[in-house]
């Protein structure tokens, strides 16, 4: 297969980012494939790992505007959205936009806010407009959302309902970097410091040619049926509460062709399935037996049970 | 309160909401006529004519309705049909009642419920009495084509039914469908036709009407009744042998014998069956010369079988007469089997009763004065009854006879005019005049009827019997000897007896077709139709005649030597349970056949395994390339390559036969490469 366009710009931008996040590379990828696929991400580690490291790095790769909420419990929504004031001068009310209207929107410890600021939020993210005072906003395109959670058994925390979990496509772990990994970044020092000096590898008039194409990679009848059968999996284990939803199966499939056409292929492979099914379903599967999302090891005995052909 | 409990449990007290009918699909209605079509044609053979004409009317009013999407006639209209028609049967056959009355009755019925097709409902009345009226053309016939028609008409009905719910593009894969359905139903019929339990006869009791017209022989002669019987081709028997065909000059099959004449009419005395009146039936075997063989006998509503001169062991439920006659204790109603074994050298009853050989003596007084005088004279000249035997054989042979079956009618006399004018006749008229010569010169004689000859197919070896083959010869009581058979025909007209009676008559006497063959094409009809009727008779012996005897034959063949109920259930359940696990095995098959790609991508998959290496039921391709390089480096590319190939096929838009020859390529390479590596 001779490279196109589109996967050299995008190794690019994989490669810069590896530069930055070391030893990540999978969750690079997958962060990247979860915005070619039009969907917000969800990191959620523990603190230090690098989950606002990897938001940064995204964000500025690909050349989009960018700010930042930080997420704390007395925060209102209007901290988000943004307000109206009155303007003396004018004898009007004035909008003044929240940091939402950005690009990529960075929010925080998204689980340190109260379910109503994180209400306000979410129906943005799902809507992709605003609605203040009566007045329908539009948010900028494109539209890229990246939380970052500390894990709900942190103190202080308000765990997000499951619906709200399912707006976001991905659900990204980090875990600790690997020895090497740690070294080099122990030999090199901290990496946040390089950010501000990180060149855009894509303009944003690129993303949406890009998106495009992504949706485009073909998913054949052989692994629809592949896709079907873990879906129901799902639905008929008893591990689980709930099986994943139909919304739940297009954000599977919508994943599966991003991280094919990342890798290069114009087709979908039970493979690409297998690698983003935990990103996708973990956050959306309950487990039975414990309070608690599905682990990736949940994901991959389930996977185990459905043979490819 | 308990009546009240009852009702409910009845439903009465329900007031049920009678539920919308479902409407009837416009394009079932063809196929609704095609059914009542289809299941009532072959009736049109026996209904009334006027039934038939009625039927066709209705059926083609429908049809024309239905072209032109028209209302259907009122109810008042229909029940006016209905009852005139109803009345008409019942007139016509004076019941409503019985089997004929109820076929046309049902016929009758079948054209008129397509008039009222308005629901669902309707259309499965149709299909239903069509399933019905299936069954009741076996009243009539039982034959091959019968057969046919009736499987035809099966997969109609079947196909009707998935076309009332809906299933199929085209009318052709609806019969396809439907076909393969009954199709499958065969083995499981086959099982159940072979260890079912059988009763004698039919299952269903016939009733009386049934056996009317039968032809056969009967047990009076008089002049012209044998003439009948040759001039038809039906088949009388079957006979197959088991021990070598005898002599066509020896195969004298045996029926009523009679010895009353008044003069015009040979009868059978009644008295002769009773056994305290008559000494019993002896056939001494004089050389152990036997015939083996089994016949299967056409009904023909009568009691007597026709063994070969003499029989000597018989079948259950069957015995001698006194005169040697075969009988059965009931009419024989189906075509049934008996086997019999005949000691063709033999003498019989060497010291009859005198009561029995001066019944054999009486002549009618003051009739036939000629022949009278004619044995008188050679009583007085030759003295020795064999001797007059044979004087009256040389008078048949040396004076002018002809064998015709035209004779000229006869008069009072009818003996005299035979033996002395017209001489002009066939066995009946030779062996009456040899009987009445016999008597008037005192020697015990009597006439006895039968067949003679018969011709085997030569397909199936069976020897077959007809009408035409017909016969009647005389038997003399000689002292010392006792009954001895003796044939005046043979001595007409020895052809008769050597060849057959085709050979024996003049040409341009009527025959029925085939009994004389010249010409070329004839031989080739001829041909066509022992083939026709050895598939005939094999369908008689094993599908028709299938009874409770012929199904201990098979069973003992099986290895079940005293099959009881007990077994042949066990049987039927084993043999439906074996298809039903060949036919769940066949489909489980069926699911897991894949196409051309998965299949060659599993060989790949068993290649690999030859070389230790074992894909997890959930790797796909690339996995499997991957770990493969990393196991096995040497067998990466080869796995690679594979690995591509087989995502395209499966995973990528474009399916083309080169990359399914890759893949089947690779999978040659790594077996060729085990081979090398060993």
């Amino acid at each position: 297969m001779t490279p196109s366009p589109h996967s050299t710009q995008l190794a690019k931008v994989i490669a810069a980012a590896n530069r930055v996040i070391l030893g990540k590379d999978a969750q690079v990828r997958l962060a990247l494939a979860c915005l070619l696929a039009r969907g917000h991400l969800l990191i959620e580690d523990l603190p230090g790992v690098g989950k606002t490291t990897l938001a940064h790095t995204l964000a500025r790769l690909m050349g989009l505007q960018f700010s930042r909420i930080q997420f704390t419990s007395d925060m209102l929504p209007a901290d988000v959205i943004g307000l109206s004031i009155f303007d003396r001068e004018r004898s009007d009310f004035r909008f003044l936009p929240g940091p939402i209207f950005s690009q990529v929107l960075l929010a925080d410890e998204i689980n340190r806010a109260t379910p109503k600021t994180q209400s306000a939020l979410l129906e943005a993210m799902e809507e992709r407009q605003v609605t203040v005072e009566g007045a329908t906003r539009p948010l900028p395109e494109p539209f890229f959302v990246i939380a970052t959670q500390n894990p709900s058994t942190q103190i202080g925390t308000f765990p997000l309902p499951e619906s709200q979990l399912d707006r976001f496509l991905l659900r990204l772990e980090l875990g600790y970097p690997d020895r090497a990994a740690e070294r080099a970044l122990l030999e090199g020092g901290g990496r946040r410091d390089t950010l501000p000096d990180l060149a855009a590898a894509l303009t944003p008039d690129q993303i949406g040619p890009l998106q495009s194409a992504a949706a485009a990679t073909h998913a054949s009848p052989a692994l629809l049926d592949y896709v079907q059968a873990l879906v129901e999996a799902t639905r008929n284990s008893p591990r689980f509460i709930h099986g994943l939803s139909p919304r739940a199966a297009l954000a599977l499939l919508a994943v599966a062709r991003a991280w094919a056409f990342l890798a290069g292929r114009n087709m979908v492979v039970p493979e690409d399935v297998q690698a983003v099914l935990p990103s996708v379903a973990c956050h959306r599967l309950q487990l039975a037996d414990s309070a608690g999302h599905a682990r990736p090891e949940d994901i991959a005995g389930l996977v185990r049970t459905v043979p490819v052909v | 309160m308990v009546i009240e409990r009852i009702r409910t449990i009845l439903g009465r007290n329900r007031r049920r909401e009678k539920p919308a009918p479902v409407p009837l699909e416009r394009g079932v209605i063809p196929w609704l006529l095609a059914v009542a079509l289809a299941t009532s044609l072959p009736h049109a053979e026996h209904l009334p004519l006027w039934l038939t004409l009625i039927f066709s009317t209705l059926l083609i009013g429908r049809t024309w309705l239905w072209q032109r999407n028209a209302r259907l006639p009122a109810r008042w209209l229909l029940a006016l049909i209905a009852i005139t028609g109803t009345a008409g049967i019942a007139w016509h056959y004076r019941t409503l009642f019985g089997r004929d009355a109820g076929v046309a009755l049902l016929v009758f019925f079948m054209a008129l419920k397509p008039l009222e097709l308005h629901a669902r409902r309707d259309g499965l009345v149709i299909v239903m009495l069509g399933f019905f009226l299936l069954l009741t053309h076996y009243f009539h016939s039982q034959s091959i084509p019968t057969g046919l028609w009736l499987f035809a008409t099966t997969i109609l009905l079947t196909a009707t039914l998935i076309r009332m719910n809906g299933g199929g593009p085209s009318p052709r894969r609806i019969l396809g469908d439907a076909a393969t359905l009954v199709a499958q139903a065969l083995p499981l019929m086959l099982v159940f036709f072979l260890f079912f339990p059988r009763v004698q006869g039919p299952l269903w009791g016939l009733p009386r009407d049934a056996h009317a017209g039968l032809t056969g022989l009967s047990d009076r002669m008089s002049p012209g009744s044998l003439n009948q019987l040759i001039q038809s081709g039906e088949i009388a028997f079957r006979a197959q042998f088991t021990s070598p065909l005898p002599a066509r000059s020896q195969l004298y099959w045996r029926g009523p014998v009679l010895d009353l004449y008044d003069g015009l009419t040979w009868r059978a005395n009644p008295r002769n069956a009773l056994r305290s009146a008559n000494k019993p039936a002896a056939v001494e075997i004089l050389r152990p010369n036997f015939a083996d063989y089994t016949l299967t006998l056409e009904p023909h509503n009568q009691r007597w079988l026709l063994a070969l001169d003499l029989p000597i062991s018989f079948p259950e439920g069957t015995g001698l007469w006194p005169t040697f006659e075969t009988l059965a204790r009931e009419p024989v109603r189906y075509r049934t089997r008996y086997s019999f074994r005949s000691a063709l050298d033999h003498a019989a009853n060497r010291d009859e009763t005198p009561r029995m050989r001066t019944q054999s003596l009486r002549l009618p007084a003051n009739l036939n004065p000629r022949t009278r005088q004619l044995a008188r004279e050679w009583q007085e000249t030759l003295g020795d009854p064999e001797r007059i035997s044979a004087a009256a054989l040389r008078f048949f042979r040396d004076e002018k006879f002809f064998y015709t079956l035209q004779p000229p009618l006869l008069g009072e006399h009818a003996i005299d005019e035979f033996l002395f004018d017209s001489r002009r006749g066939f066995c009946e008229h030779y062996a009456a005049a040899y009987v009445v010569l016999m008597r008037a010169a005192g020697i015990p004689a009597r006439v006895v009827t039968g067949y003679q000859g018969g011709e085997i197919n030569p397909i199936d070896g069976y020897l077959t019997v007809r009408q035409s083959d017909a016969h009647a010869w005389a038997e003399i009581w000689l002292e010392g000897r006792g009954w001895t058979r003796v044939d005046p025909t043979a001595a007409v007209a020895p052809s008769r007896i050597e060849r057959g009676i085709g050979a024996a008559l003049p040409a341009g006497d009527p025959l029925p077709a085939l009994v004389r063959v010249d010409g070329d094409w004839l031989r080739r009809l001829q041909q066509l139709r022992h083939r026709w009727e050895a598939a005939n008779n094999a369908w008689n012996q094993w599908v028709i005649g299938y009874n409770p005897q012929r199904q201990r034959e098979v069973l003992s063949r099986i290895g079940m030597k005293s099959p009881d109920w007990r077994m042949m259930s066990l049987a039927l359940a084993a043999g439906s349970t074996l298809i039903l696990a060949f036919v769940a095995i066949g489909m489980l098959c069926r699911r897991t056949k894949a196409p051309a790609d998965q299949r060659a991508w599993l060989d790949l998959c068993r290649a690999l395994e030859r070389h230790g290496i074992h894909r997890l039921p959930w790797e796909g391709p690339f996995a499997l390339a991957e770990r493969v390089c990393r196991e096995h480096p040497e067998l990466s590319e080869i796995t690679k390559e594979a690995a591509g190939c087989y995502a395209t096929l499966r995973y990528g838009e474009t399916n083309s036969p080169e990359h399914l020859r890759a893949l089947q390529n690779c999978t040659k390479r790594l077996a060729s490469r085990r081979r090398k590596t060993r």
